[in-house]
């Protein structure tokens, strides 16, 4: 099977302090360390794993500049067949169908059986998987968190429903899936890896190399446009209980009561 | 005399029908043992390099220490008395077999050496030395069936009981024993016939009671109990030169070499390869153990040589608490696995991956590599290069548990486990109610020191923690020490970082601190967490030398620049928890002490487990992050030995330790009445400054 996961670098949140900067349209990001988008690197993990039972490869694209590369490196550490870097200035700017529409031009350029995105980017609206899914006009299944694959160019995919529940769905390759994290335990990727595929030739496409016009992508064509970008007033606190233990068990079970959380 | 050369010459005589039949089994028994110990050879050939063979005269002198002197055998009282005993009696012993088994082939030999006066003597020690091995062997045997030690019970998930093949075996050692005693007394009871002269037994030994039994026996019986205790004697001897490859007792064989080709440096961590370079482990493909032939030829001939005493697991404090790991069991499960991966008949079979098969991650990961099974074994047994080994594999496959990735990843992108920013690790010291009373400054390009303070990642950036990190620095200043800090350039020392088996990622923190203490141009080191001094003193190479702050404080007390004030609670009880980075690992166990007691009016008392017996906390660095399956903490079991001990107050001297013992104290109940503090905490609180 031929898969493809498209990742993102994004700043880390464990690892950050996130601020605004001065102009208060951005994060302060002189000072940020990125990683894989982490759900991203749920997807890598689960294309590794479908490939170790059915054969395969794995190619790893990111929308994104030099400093993306990393993200590219790591993952093919982890096992990727391939790295691919999209990047081109026309780029930039681009909303969420405009990197769809990258991902659409670069999906055509190859074969794949199976595109898989994370859930979402860290930093991100949830978008481009369905949005790519629509452009390619293939099958498109969100939130997964457990993939099979079945004869005759099928795979059984399963998602959790709000309340805990699985549903179990049948869907035709090739296709778009969004991974949920969790849905596997990503291997460890460690500094000896990533330098052992240092030196590996990462292949850059282009705009031009996509046939993609200036008009179709970049900020020229975004339609949804960042305006403001701010750090939500702190509500109230944590509610402290000062009572013995016997009042503070009857105190806990009315609010979780109260809150639906008991039936 | 005719008569005496009649008795002796028959006994001779008889036995001399069997020369044949006994040069068959001589031959046989040798041939078998040499073949078995060339196929337990085998993997030991295969395995990966591992250099011991320098400085010969101090593996000599550890041979004269741990194998001939018995070392640590009496940490163990009984069974280590029983054991010195029986090592006596066989040391005592070899030679007379020897002599006996030629014997049987040539009946008038005679040991080069005792053919004189040496003769009677030595036959009188040997007669002693077997009825001393025979009665521990009875000994040994009662403890088995009846005092059952906890030590030697095979927990269920590792298989069967090995009580059974104990017994066999010191039932074997037992015959041989009887059998010789036999031998012996057969041809004394014969010379002893009335008319002839007696020989002297040794009174009261095996041997001489044998003979009084059998002194009215007729002469035909006694050659046919002279001929059959010889045979006896030396099948039982050659059954067991050729069984015991096949178990526990091959340390009879093994235990010499094991010790002389122990390791002489245990502070220090096994390279990943041998004879490679830090430079050129890019061009290793595969770090550390993952199947068989991954240990090196050293670490498998421990397996062969542990004798199943127990000892490590009965002191391991992950084994204590639960946790699914036993280094009994990491050595005893290797070595059944080595038997059946290189059958002594028939084709080595296909090997597996280790983790997986006979281990288990957990087991692996359980382990704070504290070294308190090091410590005990009597053989010298070497575990935590093994574990640390094993983990590099579990790295290189990618396999670690997801909650310690994200340190890892945090170590790799901001120089400590917690991803906290790189400018804040000097916040701890730069607070300005601190700074006027402690000024700490950040060595830079224009700010030199004759000392580093090496504070490490949770000094740095825990809250608790950092009053540590001010306390050392008052001491410091108050010494009139010349010092600083590197601040944002300092990274984690790596020290857990490296026992977790992320090698490469450790030589990337070390290279990078290395390069910023060289850079900062002091000509001392002294930190106040024993991982991180560990790590400067062992790991790092080319760096000044470097202090731990208890070493500082204890010198500076004896030099009078530091004095105390008298403790003002009369109730409180000291306990001092010995860091197994402090202690076990560095051997700092008496400055701390001393400095403790020099604080006038501090009431002092000593956990059983305490110096090279000290219990872990539960380990440090990343093993914070580590989420084990156990039934209860370590740290709440060490709590509870202070609370035996009767103190009421735990002074360590490592930042991990507190984490674990604070804790502790909270999980086990014990708060209010028992609390903790650092040696630095405590030195700095009872100063007396002469403002004061």
């Amino acid at each position: 099977m031929e898969i493809l996961v498209c990742a993102r670098r994004v700043p880390d949140t464990s690892e950050n302090e996130i601020q605004l900067n001065s102009a208060g349209d951005d994060i302060e990001r002189d000072e940020l360390v990125y990683s894989i988008n982490e759900a991203d690197n749920y997807a890598v993990e689960e294309a590794l794993q479908i490939v170790a039972r059915v054969g395969g490869n794995v190619t790893v694209a990111t929308v994104g500049g030099e400093d993306d590369e990393e993200i590219l490196r790591r993952e093919m550490a982890m096992g990727a067949n391939h790295g691919v870097m999209i990047s081109d200035e026309a780029f930039s700017g681009s909303d969420g169908r405009g990197i769809a529409t990258i991902l659409k031009a670069f999906v055509q350029k190859g074969h794949y059986d199976l595109i898989l995105t994370g859930i979402q980017a860290e930093d991100g609206g949830a978008q481009v998987g369905g949005m790519l899914a629509a452009l390619l006009d293939y099958p498109f299944a969100s939130l997964v968190n457990s993939i099979e694959v079945l004869e005759g160019k099928k795979l059984k995919v399963s998602r959790e429903i709000a309340g805990g529940n699985k549903e179990m769905n049948e869907i035709d390759l090739p296709c778009v899936l969004s991974i949920q994290t969790g849905i596997n335990e990503p291997r460890y990727v460690g500094m000896k890896g990533i330098r052992q595929v240092a030196s590996v030739p990462i292949p850059t496409f282009s705009a031009s190399d996509l046939g993609l016009g200036a008009n179709a992508v970049g900020e020229a064509a975004a339609k949804v446009k960042r305006v403001d970008y701010f750090v939500p007033a702190l509500g109230k606190g944590a509610e402290i209980l000062r009572g013995t233990r016997e009042e503070n068990i009857n105190k806990v079970l009315e609010l979780v009561a109260a809150k639906g959380g008991l039936k | 005399m005719e008569g005496i050369q009649s008795a002796a010459q028959q006994m001779t005589s008889w036995l001399a029908t069997g020369r044949v039949l006994f040069l068959l089994i001589h031959l046989l028994g040798v041939a078998c043992f040499f073949y078995i110990v060339a196929m337990r050879l085998v993997p030991l050939i295969r395995g990966q390099r591992d250099f011991r063979f320098d400085q010969p005269f101090v593996r000599l002198g550890r041979v004269l220490k741990f194998w001939l002197g018995q070392w640590k055998h009496p940490r163990y009282r009984t069974a280590g008395t029983i054991h010195i005993f029986i090592f006596a009696g066989f040391i005592v012993l070899a030679m007379r077999a020897f002599s006996v088994l030629i014997v049987g082939v040539s009946q008038n030999f005679v040991m080069p050496g005792l053919s004189g006066r040496a003769g009677p003597i030595y036959d009188i020690i040997t007669d002693y030395a077997a009825t001393i091995v025979f009665l521990c062997m009875v000994i040994a045997v009662i403890r088995r069936l009846v005092f059952k030690p906890a030590r030697y019970a095979v927990p269920a998930r590792y298989g069967k009981a090995h009580t059974a093949d104990a017994i066999f075996l010191l039932s074997l050692i037992a015959i041989l024993m009887v059998a010789d005693s036999l031998f012996a007394a057969a041809k004394a009871a014969a010379q002893s016939q009335p008319g002839q002269s007696v020989e002297v037994l040794a009174a009261f030994s095996l041997p001489w009671m044998l003979q009084k039994a059998l002194v009215s026996t007729a002469l035909p019986t006694l050659g046919m109990l002279y001929f059959g205790a010889y045979l006896v004697h030396e099948l039982t001897f050659y059954f067991l030169l050729c069984y015991r490859p096949f178990g526990i007792q091959f340390h009879v064989e093994t235990s010499l070499f094991n010790i002389y080709f122990a390791k002489l440096d245990r502070e220090i961590l096994k390279p990943v390869r041998w004879g490679v370079s830090d430079e050129h482990l890019d061009q290793v493909k595969s770090f550390g153990v993952k199947t068989f032939e991954d240990f090196t030829w050293k670490h498998m001939l421990d397996f062969y040589s542990c004798a199943d005493c127990g000892r490590c697991s009965d002191n391991c404090p992950a084994n204590a608490v639960g946790r699914p790991l036993s280094p009994r069991f990491i050595t005893i499960k290797a070595r059944d696995y080595n038997f059946q991966h290189y059958p002594v008949l028939g084709r080595v079979n296909n090997g597996t991956a280790l983790v997986g098969s006979i281990y288990s991650e957990d087991e692996i990961w359980s382990c704070t590599t504290c070294g308190a099974c090091e410590a005990e074994c009597p053989l010298l047994v070497e575990y935590i290069d093994k574990i640390v080994d094993l983990r590099r594999g579990m790295v290189d496959d990618g396999n670690v548990p997801q909650s310690l990735q994200k340190p890892l990843k945090a170590l790799e992108s901001r120089g400590n486990p917690y991803g906290k920013m790189e400018k804040k690790k000097a916040d701890w010291a730069n607070a300005k109610e601190f700074q006027q009373i402690c000024p700490v400054k950040t060595l830079g390009k224009n700010n030199g020191a004759d000392a580093l303070y090496f504070v490490d990642s949770i000094t740095s950036y825990d809250d608790r923690m950092q009053a540590i990190g001010r306390a050392t620095a008052k001491i410091l200043n108050h010494v009139g020490e010349n010092f600083g800090i590197l601040g944002a350039a300092e990274k984690d020392s790596g020290h857990e970082v490296r026992r977790f088996g992320e090698e490469t990622l450790f030589m990337a923190l070390r290279d990078h601190n290395v390069d910023a203490i060289k850079a900062s141009g002091v000509r001392r080191i002294v930190t106040a967490d024993p991982h991180a001094y560990n790590a400067l003193k062992h790991d790092y190479k080319d760096v000044p030398p470097v202090e731990h702050i208890s070493q500082v404080i204890a010198r500076e007390v004896k030099a009078g620049k530091i004095k105390f004030n008298p403790v003002e609670n009369e109730n409180s009880v000291y306990a001092y928890h010995d860091p197994c980075y402090l202690g076990r690992h560095n051997q700092i166990y008496d400055d701390p002490r001393d400095v403790l007691d020099a604080i006038p009016g501090l009431k002092r008392v000593e956990m059983t487990r305490s110096r090279d017996r000290s219990f872990c906390c539960g380990g440090g660095g990343l093993m914070l992050f580590y989420e084990p399956k156990e039934d209860e903490r370590m740290g709440v079991k060490r709590v509870k030995m202070a609370a035996e001990a009767g103190a009421n107050v735990m002074v360590t001297a490592c930042p991990f330790c507190m984490v674990n013992i604070e804790d502790a104290i909270k999980v086990a109940g014990l708060e209010g009445k028992m609390t903790a503090i650092d040696l630095a905490e405590l030195v700095d609180q009872q100063i007396a400054r002469e403002s004061q």
